[in-house]
């Protein structure tokens, strides 16, 4: 298969992103990243989304995939051979799909929207959901991992990549406001495994750097302070 | 070992709906507990922590919440009959993604048709309108999303048939004029026994809606 039969339109920013070329990394797929200009959107972008106009897609033999959850069992399902990223088993496969959608759905909406909240008190709210949500993703892991290294065994699967992807953001964000949100004494072995998923080799060169998501986060806020009218 | 099957559900419910479906598509006998969504069971509670939400199946002790992901269960447990999602790695891309654009944009705009007033449910009509007529687009001149039988795409929209009543009444629309294609592929789907006994008639859930609107303070 060359190189160019897959292709992957995303962002080095996204998290969802993300997910897509570790899944990709993992079945040792190669392809040709195509980084997003957005401001305006790319005719590309437009044309193989329309319904939704956002990154990631994966291009494969010119057809899109949209969804980073179902570019992650796409890739899974067509790259057989190589390692498996979702469960064997069904009750295994609704468990991870489960926490994954709760990440989408309820945890990261919180985790993304500290930074930008208005006041003290929202602030803390969101901070409590998201440290509430850690507990139950910690105790999930426990359960899940069943005594091995990640979420999926003794390889990154499915609910890793789900959550692991957020870990830059997570990061960021505890640089930003000056708060760690995954401490070792909440939430231990999630804080091992942080440091496990971000030294795999599918992984490392994909997780963008802390330093460099704070930077971009500063430059937003900068920019929305000065388009705010006074 | 005989399987176990439960469903704890809430009737109105188009979610508690797909799971009805994919049971009986599949030809699985289960046990039916409907829920008391205002005294919630200790069994809903343990069943399910995180979300205190129906539908959860039940399968030998071991629930499964959230609709789609236990339609999926369901497909991969029983997959020996009627299957659901498309075999094609991409089709089953294609199906996930229309299932979940149901999710994102039925339910939501569906809801502003029924609970809201003057702009808000104007913007809601229109997102309702909308959605449908990109499903009839994708649908085409296919029988059922699943092809020549109902699949996973089907599973997932049907139920909300069964409100539409309440969204024409209280929307003021009228959907067959908008969307006949649409009216003509849920009738389809409602000539099959697994939709047909697993949706409730429209005229219920619209006495349903009306009780719901009183303690909303809508009417």
């Amino acid at each position: 298969m060359t190189k160019s039969e897959v292709k992957l339109l995303g962002t080095w920013l996204s998290p969802f992103v993300m997910r897509a070329r570790i899944s990709l990394n993992i079945k040792s797929v190669s392809y040709e990243f195509l980084e997003e200009t957005f401001q305006p959107k790319s005719q590309l972008l437009l044309h193989s989304n329309p319904i939704y106009k956002k990154v990631p897609v994966l291009i494969h033999q010119d057809k899109p995939i949209c969804e980073s959850l179902i570019i992650v069992q796409y890739v899974d399902d067509v790259w057989s051979s190589g390692p498996s990223i979702l469960p064997s088993e069904p009750y295994d496969r609704a468990i991870a799909r489960f926490w994954a959608t709760y990440l989408d759905d309820k945890w990261y909406p919180s985790l993304k929207s500290i930074i930008g909240a208005k006041g003290e008190d929202e602030r803390k709210k969101l901070i409590i959901e998201v440290e509430e949500g850690l507990a139950l993703l910690e105790d999930a892991f426990n359960k899940t991992s069943k005594g091995k290294d990640f979420f999926g065994g003794d390889e990154i699967g499915y609910l890793d990549i789900a959550f692991g992807c957020f870990l830059g953001w997570l990061r960021g964000t505890e640089s930003l406001i000056g708060v760690k949100l995954l401490d070792q004494v909440k939430s231990p072995c999630l804080v091992k495994w942080a440091e496990r998923f971000c030294a795999c080799g599918a992984v490392k060169d994909v997780m963008p750097q802390t330093e460099k998501l704070v930077e971009f986060a500063n430059m937003l806020m900068a920019k929305m302070a000065s388009s705010t009218p006074k | 070992m005989a399987d176990e099957v439960t469903l704890l559900d809430f009737w109105p419910s188009p979610f508690g709906m797909r799971v009805r479906i994919a049971l009986a598509e599949k030809g699985i006998k289960y046990e039916y507990k409907d829920e008391d969504l205002r005294n919630k069971s200790p069994l809903l509670l343990k069943m399910n922590p995180v979300h205190k939400k129906i539908p959860v199946l039940v399968h030998n002790g071991k629930p499964i919440c959230e609709s789609l992901i236990a339609v999926q269960y369901i497909d991969e447990v029983w997959s020996d009959r009627s299957p659901l999602l498309p075999s094609d790695p991409y089709q089953r891309a294609q199906a996930r993604f229309w299932a979940d654009f149901v999710d994102k944009k039925i339910y939501d705009a569906g809801r502003k048709v029924w609970t809201t007033k003057g702009e808000e449910q104007e913007a809601g009509k229109k997102e309702f309108l909308d959605a449908l007529k990109l499903l009839e687009e994708q649908l085409g001149d296919k029988p059922y999303f699943g092809g020549d039988n109902i699949g996973y795409v089907d599973v997932s929209l049907v139920p909300f048939y069964s409100w539409f009543k309440a969204y024409e009444t209280f929307g003021n629309i009228n959907i067959e004029k908008e969307c006949p294609k649409f009216i003509a592929w849920a009738k389809r789907c409602l000539q099959k026994e697994s939709v047909s006994k697993s949706l409730p008639d429209q005229n219920k859930v619209f006495d349903f809606i009306v009780e719901m609107r009183k303690k909303f303070g809508l009417e």
